[in-house]
């Protein structure tokens, strides 16, 4: 099994398992724990031995073993040295002239693009005005999504008439829309009690609303995209929300694809599909083909519902994105997902996740901005996604005009998740993106929504402690408050679009 | 009492609770490696994980109310400590009969002929640790140590 299939593949081993022998103890959890089969037992040696070729690099076994006898390394193989032809490329070439099929991956965009987030710099409080201590003082991070009327009529010193449908969020960062099918249902209720002991919301994505799940409902965005997988009445009026998918920031402009082997009777049922088959979401929805179109499916959606729930769009980063925006505020959404190009995915074709979309900065700016110029910003609610990394990008975020953001990457990654980008296969050897019932016991509910919600309630104190330092004790007065930010090693032309000053101005 | 409850659900057959049970079985109960390369013979580990994928669970001695092996013992090896209700086998007056485990009714006694012969099994490490070994070293909370609940008593 070792040294068979050499000859016929051109790949080589792409990371270098280091077995510090005076640890082994041949304990063999590493052999149980990995689904790609990497570590395996020989009886006539009495020894564990490591097949590098299988290894995704998940950590699953380094974090496991009891003794600390493993590390996983680059492999110290390595190719002639070419700046232009480098390894992922030659290695790319190999794989597509043994499958002859479209390259595959999972997670974010990873290309060494520059991060914009941290090109900008907060400001805090000096001398001239006080900055306040959180835990002293209140610190306001409530957040209401959805839109707002242009101005607010009081009679008797009561609001005359409804507000439109709002969110209530109590920290602004929601769990970003992920489907079961491509995580599993222990991932989803994880970031459902997470959700709902933080006071916020998660997102079903796009493969309906698990009957486990309705219970959840009130700290659940329900999605209905492409492919209507599993969307129903009972399944609109569960949600707090109902978002329309129209693209997302790893893959736009490409639909989904959820082979059949992962489609069990659960996921069948709740997607509404026979067992066993495909399911393929559409690139496009095939009842919108414009504005107006879309127009539609929002008021369908709000009839069903009785005008209770706000109805958001969601949309790629992309390259006119403030117009199409705009185009979505006005047709009626209560709040607009902008998914940056580094947003993360299940599974999504290699070049199209590195190559396709705009960064989220950018867009958010140039969205917010635009929103604003034609006297529309109040109707329309802005979260953004696609690699929000930590409290400080939200904050920055909040400061170029989101919202609220929406976070995925980093909410798996507090369950366990180790980016080894290889959630396309199924084996995730977390129990996070698989439905293989032997993987998805390795994620304990119980423990993965502490972790989660511990997640929230971190980014939440570290969101007050920087507010206070600019002498803000509401998220409100950031909102939008671009003065809070400068740019940092950022030409003229992306300080313009960022709409901020450079450091020092 | 309190007895150790599998979770079967949530049980990933990963075998760290039988690695923690045979480290604090053994001399060296703060080092695994030192557990596993010094010690000799080596200590069985008292928990058995049983797999049959995807299911697998962590069985080990329920230190039954009416234990039958406390019955069949034929030197009185295996006797109820008194404090902590468990069921423990003294290993100095085993000899290694088999009887214990020919009527356990949850193969939960094992055979440990590495030194003198003596029926190994779970004594909740004595009491030693606020909780048993296997419980604290289980990464998934698939082991609770917890006293019965009313459905089961």
């Amino acid at each position: 099994m070792f040294f068979m299939a050499i000859l016929k593949s051109f790949l080589t081993p792409g990371f270098l398992i280091e077995r510090n022998k005076e640890r082994c103890i041949q304990c063999l959890v590493c052999v149980r724990q990995c689904a790609n089969e990497v570590h395996y037992y020989d009886d006539e040696e009495g020894e564990v031995y490591s097949d590098e070729m299988k290894c995704v690099n998940c950590q699953r076994c380094v974090a496991m073993c009891p003794t600390r006898a493993l590390a996983v390394r680059r492999t110290t193989n390595e190719l002639r040295e070419n700046a232009n032809w480098t390894p992922e490329v030659i290695r790319s070439i190999y794989i597509q002239a043994e499958t002859g099929g479209v390259l595959l991956t999972g997670m974010g965009n990873d290309r060494p693009y520059p991060v914009y987030w941290d090109h900008m710099l907060l400001n805090a409080s000096q001398v001239t005005n006080p900055s306040i201590d959180p835990l002293r003082e209140p610190m306001e991070c409530k957040t209401l999504l959805g839109r707002k009327p242009a101005s607010l009529v009081f009679e008797n010193g009561r609001l005359k008439g409804k507000l439109p449908p709002q969110l209530e969020l109590d920290v602004p960062v929601m769990f970003s829309a992920m489907s079961f099918g491509s995580i599993s249902l222990n991932a989803i209720k994880s970031l459902a009690l997470a959700a709902r002991q933080e006071g916020t919301f998660f997102n079903t994505g796009e493969g309906g609303l698990h009957k486990d799940l309705y219970q959840y409902g009130d700290n659940c965005i329900v999605q209905v995209a492409s492919g209507r997988f599993g969307v129903h009445v009972d399944y609109l009026e569960a949600g707090a929300a109902i978002e329309i998918k129209i693209g997302q920031g790893a893959k736009p402009g490409i639909g989904g694809h959820l082979p059949g082997e992962k489609v069990g009777k659960e996921i069948s049922e709740t997607r509404m599909i026979p067992q066993g088959t495909d399911a393929l979401s559409p690139a496009p929805h095939h009842d919108i083909y414009s504005i107006e179109d879309l127009r539609q499916l929002i008021f369908s959606l709000k009839e069903a519902t009785g005008y209770r729930k706000p109805v958001g769009v969601k949309i790629a980063a992309v390259h006119n994105v403030a117009a199409i925006a705009s185009g979505i505020a006005r047709a009626g959404a209560d709040y607009i997902a902008i998914d940056g190009y580094r947003g993360g995915t299940g599974a999504a074709p290699l070049r199209i996740r590195d190559n396709v979309g705009i960064p989220v900065e950018f867009a958010l700016a140039a969205v917010d901005t635009r929103l604003r110029e034609e006297g529309i910003r109040n109707e329309v609610s802005l979260v953004v996604a696609g690699s929000i990394r930590n409290s400080a990008d939200v904050v920055k975020a909040v400061a170029l005009g989101a919202d609220a953001v929406y976070i995925a990457s980093a909410a798996l990654l507090a369950l366990g998740c180790h980016m080894c980008q290889k959630c396309y296969t199924g084996k995730c050897n977390w129990g996070i993106a698989t439905q293989d019932p032997y993987l998805t016991r390795r994620l304990n509910p119980e423990l993965g929504s502490q972790r989660a919600a511990n997640l929230l309630r971190a980014w939440k104190h570290e969101i007050q402690e920087m507010l206070g330092g600019m002498g803000l004790n509401a998220l409100e007065s950031l909102r939008g408050n671009r003065l809070m930010l400068r740019g940092i090693g950022l030409t003229e032309k992306e300080l313009k679009i960022l709409g901020i000053k450079a450091a020092g101005e | 009492m309190k007895k150790v409850y599998p979770r079967e659900e949530y049980c990933t057959g990963c075998g760290l609770c039988q690695v923690h049970c045979v480290t604090a079985h053994s001399p060296y109960k703060s080092n695994i490696v030192k557990a596993y390369k010094k010690t000799f013979p080596r200590p069985l580990p008292r928990v058995i994980v049983e797999e049959q994928r995807p299911v697998s669970f962590a069985l080990q001695c329920r230190h039954c109310e009416d234990a039958p092996c406390i019955k069949a013992c034929i030197t009185g090896a295996m006797h109820r400590d008194q404090a902590t209700g468990a069921v423990i086998n003294d290993e100095s007056r085993c000899v290694g009969c088999w009887t214990c485990i020919l009527v356990c009714p949850y193969g939960a006694v094992a055979r440990d002929e590495r030194g003198k012969k003596v029926a190994s099994k779970c004594d909740l490490c004595s009491g030693i640790h606020e909780v048993p070994a296997c419980v604290a070293g289980c990464p998934n909370g698939a082991l609770e140590y917890r006293a019965e609940t009313e459905s089961e008593a």
